[in-house]
């Protein structure tokens, strides 16, 4: 079968997802155009170099509505001929679209695409496309939908993570991403957003709080506590599915879940073909790729069965992989993947995550791939893993490869 | 004509009024439906009219619709029952949409005939829904009348077009309470909350409204709903404030029900659904809806038990043919919770009460909770003080037995003591006339060892109250080996007089309620023992619709109470005694002071002030949680089964005589998963095939307690239901 290789992978800063927030004045068509056209440029791709744009994006309304995808084409410097696919898989679309690109190359269906995506999640709520899993009582109670914060709270409840347990790890993501940015480790990736004049607009990650610890995350409330218990009473419906459980524990607060930001990102996908006709070499080959549905309660715990799958479909042991990448939706979300896994911290995250500098919904599966493969590079491993956990109970994962 | 007279006056003004012959109050039937249709079609026609009053010629509108009406469009529809339903519906929304758009053009909503609704009195069910499709609604200024959709409480939802009206009327936030709680209103409130548009004095009723017929104009007939740039009150679904209405709405509704009540999930889908569309497909989805909701079992059972059956009951379905045996006198024996809880709802139901104990301090006392709750009933506005100071002066509270003279019923609730309980018997009987009778409220003691103390035995019978007495609406009246059919009606007469509802079962250990009640609270004791998690066994028993799980309902009746039953039981039966392993648990709470809620700690620990905080964290220290949990439907089977098996082993043993009893009995007395309708329907929507497999398995797994009764079966082997086997004529058990 082809292969499918990754060429490059290129994010954007990720700026506060609000109104004082860098990257506010930006719109999220030109924050797409913008980003495609530098991985034009850095790649020298001229016409209709790629078969299209697939681009992840979960707020599908107002400014990100009517194929974005599309849009930001038309906007950029792409030529028209290469159309555009917007695809929303929630928090994993960014990584769906990889996956997808991937996927096509390796059946046959054309050289090469850009994969990834985007969220102004200052500019286009979260939410503000409706959602009938939350709305539709017909839906929303034959699944018993909770919030994800009370997701992550039932997953904490049942796998045992205290709230220092939590704290912990957010302490952990805010010291490795400053560490990661004193570094330089993100140079090859970072893109700066400019705007049309040329002069800059964000050149690093806004989100991040370098001077975090136990002390002062300590301080803040549980943040779905009053939902849970009070109005409208989730953790009724969290019991109902998990009736072995007498309560649900609120840990998570802002502190420890992931950051609303915005942020692009993109990831040049082809077959060897692709290379050779523009003088491109493969960075890493994409081994495998993997989705999977879990239960929508709980919701969150996808990493761990989707990982189980990928591992048994490409034949593969975790002791086979040498570096992950789990998004830091929530702190017990990768608590769980480690535990589940007996996998060290060391070999997680070890850059940071979203916790530190935030999740732009659309784009964030795209920018932990390009984490990966860059810190791989540093490192000199073979092996990694990206994986996220994905709202309405669902996971995805992929494997790559250094060649 | 019968159901509705039609008249038309010199002003132009045809008054529809609506006089079921024979009846006190109005109920909706197919034939209304055609009448009021016809006599609709004929105001419409006729130019002499100018407008339309729709009343009624009783004191109150009406009651609703008849829900047996219900259940014939389904049966006649035959072999496709949905579309019979279905087309049932929209028939009935044909009709009352034509009354909403009254001649007018559908386009310019120009040139409509007024139409009002003028409510004498109570106007519930479709007889709200009636009103709600006219243009203005007048009811009389009359505080006792009750204003309001209840269908929630008998397991449906209002399908007459009331669910899609007051939604848009109100907003989803704003009919909430009328539509998922069924609360009803007085005629102020229901003004006040935005239900009907006017509250008038009673006499000026129909001047009222036909004044405002006769001035209405065009804009006067457009509903907002129908009117351009219509916002739902609060936000429709995917509108930002509607957005978590919607979402919050699902997870209350769901987390209160805990899934188990098809009603409320069907009736927030009509709204949601119909939100988001024009009012006419919103009136069919809410007929979708509605007719996918009549087709649940558990509809038809809740229907079934909670209105057909129960009233059925409270009229005397199984009343001896004897004269009328109402109680104008009665005696109470004993001043405690529940003799005073008798006196006073004997005192409120007009019954003249004496009240013995046998200090006089402690009849004051008793007299004094009879006070207590009319206090609590005044401050809620419920009673008024004139009517509570009536009340009590009803109530004579004394130790002299010579009181008792005159009284035609003696009801007898001392100390549950077979020797205390012979003495008082004596005594009273010394004062009381030859024809009265003597009811005890024993929940315990055989009734036919009690009658040993009678010297007349034929009027010895038993009446069991549930504590408290205020609240329970259920009376288990126990016939004696030697009851006559005269006590029976006395008993049954009375319970009618306070306006609870009887059942009558044959006399043997714990009856009937506490019979099935006790094996369901040792079964979750047991779990404890075995190792299953607590809140795995309290969370299943609300998962499958019971209000309480079974330690938390120990801790309220008390753990001692529960030691005390235990102990007595196991003397009696000796080495057939089942529930030895869960004595296990239930004696070493004790040992400990944990009683339950009134000692503050038991299988729950409390605060001080008696508040529940969760299951007591010692539970794990002396039975430690097993390593391998059942599955949630395990527990649950084993929770169910043992209450739904001892219901049918009453039936066999002849305790019950109906199934029906059996089922009323079960949701009143106990809060069996009303959601079923019952045991029996239980058994009937479970399948008796399925429940047999069952029992065989729990029989493997757990013992002999779980052994499928005779009865059960055979009704397996044959394909039958309890309903279908005994139909509605009193059960003859097997």
């Amino acid at each position: 079968m082809t292969e499918a290789f990754i060429y490059d992978a290129a994010r954007t800063p990720r700026g506060k997802g609000r109104p004082d927030g860098a990257l506010h004045e930006v719109t999220s068509v030109a924050l797409s155009a913008r980003l495609l056209n530098a991985v034009k440029e850095r790649n020298g791709l001229q016409g209709g170099a790629v078969e299209d744009v697939i681009w992840g994006n979960v707020t599908q309304v107002g400014e990100q509505g009517g194929c974005l995808a599309r849009s930001a084409v038309l906007l950029s410097d792409l030529d028209e001929s290469i159309p555009g696919l917007a695809i929303n898989r929630f928090c994993a679309s960014g990584m769906e679209a990889v996956n997808l690109a991937a996927n096509q190359v390796r059946a046959g269906a054309g050289a090469g695409y850009i994969a990834g995506g985007v969220e102004m999640m200052g500019r286009v709520p979260m939410g503000s496309d409706g959602a009938a899993i939350a709305v539709d009582p017909s839906l929303a109670m034959k699944t018993c939908f909770v919030p994800q914060g009370i997701s992550a709270d039932i997953i904490a409840t049942i796998y045992g993570f205290s709230r220092d347990e939590v704290d912990a790890l957010a302490v952990d993501s805010q010291r490795r991403a400053a560490e990661a940015w004193a570094e330089g480790r993100f140079a090859r990736s970072i893109v700066p957003v400019r705007d049309q004049n040329g002069l800059t607009i964000l050149a690093t990650d806004e989100y991040m709080r370098p001077g975090t610890d136990m002390q002062s995350l300590g301080a803040l409330k549980p943040s779905f506590r009053d939902m849970g218990e009070t109005m409208p009473g989730f953790d009724q419906i969290a019991l109902m599915k998990y009736p072995q459980l007498e309560r649900i524990e609120h840990v998570h607060h802002a502190g420890n879940s992931s950051g609303i930001v915005d942020g692009a990102a993109a990831v040049l996908v082809g077959n060897s073909a692709f290379g050779d006709r523009w003088g491109l070499k493969p960075r890493a080959r994409i081994r495998a790729t993997a989705k999977i549905g879990t239960d929508p309660t709980i919701m969150l715990t996808g990493p761990v069965p989707v990982t189980e799958k990928i591992l048994r479909e490409a034949g593969m042991s975790i002791a086979d992989i040498d570096l992950f990448e789990v998004n830091e939706a929530f702190a017990a979300v990768v608590l769980r993947f480690m535990q589940a896994f007996d996998v060290d911290a060391s070999k997680v995250n070890v850059n940071g995550g979203a916790i530190a500098m935030g999740h732009p919904l659309g784009a964030t599966g795209a920018i932990i791939i390009g984490t990966l493969l860059d810190e791989m590079e540093r490192r000199g491993l073979g092996t990694g893993l990206a994986t996220l956990c994905i709202a309405s109970g669902m996971g995805a994962a992929t494997i790559i490869e250094r060649v | 004509m019968t159901d509705f007279t039609y008249s038309l006056d010199a002003d132009g003004v045809a008054t529809i009024a609506w006089d079921v012959p024979g009846k006190s109050m109005n109920v909706m039937s197919l034939a209304g439906f055609a009448e009021l249709d016809a006599a609709i079609d004929r105001a419409l026609a006729d130019s002499a009219v100018k407008g339309i009053v729709i009343t009624s010629a009783k004191k109150d509108f009406a009651a609703g619709m008849d829900l047996n009406a219900l259940a014939r469009m389904r049966e006649e529809a035959g072999a496709d029952p949905a579309r019979g339903l279905f087309e049932g519906v929209m028939m009935m929304h044909g009709v009352l949409r034509k009354i909403e758009r009254a001649g007018m053009d559908p386009k310019t909503l120009k040139g409509g005939k007024p139409v009002a609704a003028a409510l004498p009195g109570t106007a519930l069910g479709l007889g709200l829904e009636l009103p709600l499709a006219c243009h203005r609604i007048f009811a009389a200024d009359n505080p006792g009348a009750r204003i309001g959709l209840p269908e929630i409480m008998v397991g449906i939802f209002p399908g007459g077009g009331g669910t899609t009206r007051l939604v848009r009327k109100l907003g989803a936030m704003g009919a909430a309470p009328f539509l998922l709680e069924g609360k009803l209103s007085d005629p102020k409130a229901a003004k006040a909350a935005g239900i009907i548009d006017e509250v008038v004095p009673a006499e000026d009723l129909l001047a009222r409204a036909k004044g405002w017929v006769l001035a209405a104009s065009d804009a006067d007939l457009v509903k907002p709903w129908e009117a351009r740039g219509y916002k739902m009150p609060g936000g429709a679904p995917y509108h930002p404030a509607g957005f978590m209405t919607f979402v919050g709405a699902s997870a209350m509704v769901n987390g209160k029900t805990q899934g188990v009540f098809p009603a409320a999930r069907a009736l927030l889908s009509a709204v949601y659904e119909g939100a988001l569309v024009p009012f006419d497909t919103a009136l069919r989805i809410e007929a979708r809806w509605f007719t996918h909701l009549l087709l649940n079992p558990s509809s038809t059972a809740m229907i079934r038990s909670l209105f057909v059956n129960k009233q059925a009951l409270e009229k005397g379905a199984n009343r001896p043919a004897v004269p009328d045996q109402t109680v104008k006198k009665l005696g109470v024996l004993g001043a405690g919770m529940m003799g005073s809880g008798i006196a006073h709802a004997a005192a409120d139901a007009g019954i003249e009460v004496v009240l013995i104990d046998a200090a006089q301090e402690a009849a004051e006392r008793g007299k004094a909770h009879a006070e207590a709750l009319l206090d609590k009933a005044v401050k809620r506005g419920k009673v008024s003080a004139g009517k509570k100071a009536e009340v009590l002066a009803r109530i004579t509270a004394t130790t002299d037995y010579a009181a008792l003279e005159g009284c035609d019923l003696i009801v007898e609730a001392v100390f549950e003591d077979p020797g205390v309980k012979a003495g008082v018997t004596r005594q009273a009987e010394a004062v009381i006339p030859a024809t009265a009778i003597f009811a005890t409220n024993t929940s315990t003691l055989p009734i036919s060892d009690l009658a040993g103390a009678s010297a007349r035995p034929a009027q010895f019978i038993g009446i069991h109250f549930f504590s408290p007495v205020d609240r329970m609406m259920l009376v288990e009246i126990i016939r004696g080996r030697e009851t006559g059919d005269v006590a029976v009606a006395k008993a049954l007469d009375f319970v009618r007089q306070l306006r609870k509802t009887p059942i009558v079962v044959n006399d043997a250990r714990f009856f009937y309620a506490n019979r099935c009640i006790i094996p369901y609270i040792n079964e979750g004791i047991r779990m404890v023992a075995e190792g299953v998690t607590p809140p795995l066994i309290e969370n299943a028993a609300r998962l499958a619709g019971m209000p309480l799980g079974p330690l938390q309902l120990v801790d309220e009746t008390s753990i001692d109470l529960g030691v005390k039953i235990a102990k007595a039981t196991r003397a009696a039966m000796g080495a057939a005694y089942p529930d030895a392993a869960a004595d296990e648990v239930l004696f070493a709470m004790a040992d400990q002071g944990r009683l339950g809620r009134k000692s503050k700690a038991g299988f729950y620990a409390y605060d001080d002030k008696g508040n529940r905080l969760g299951l007591w964290p010692g539970l794990a220290a002396a039975w430690p949680v097993a390593a391998a949990q059942p599955e949630v439907t395990e527990v649950q089977h084993r929770l169910l089964f043992a209450q739904v098996l001892e219901a049918v082993r009453a039936l066999e043993d002849g305790v019950l005589t109906d199934i029906r009893e059996g089922d009323v009995g079960a949701i009143l007395g106990w809060g069996f998963a009303p959601w079923s309708g019952g045991p029996f329907s239980w058994l009937d929507i479970f399948g008796a095939a399925r429940a047999v497999e069952i029992c065989d398995r729990l029989t493997a797994a757990h013992g002999p307690r779980f052994t499928a009764p005779a009865l059960l079966r055979e009704m397996a082997g044959r394909g039958e239901t309890f309903y279908g086997r005994f139909a509605a004529a009193p059960a003859q058990a097997a």
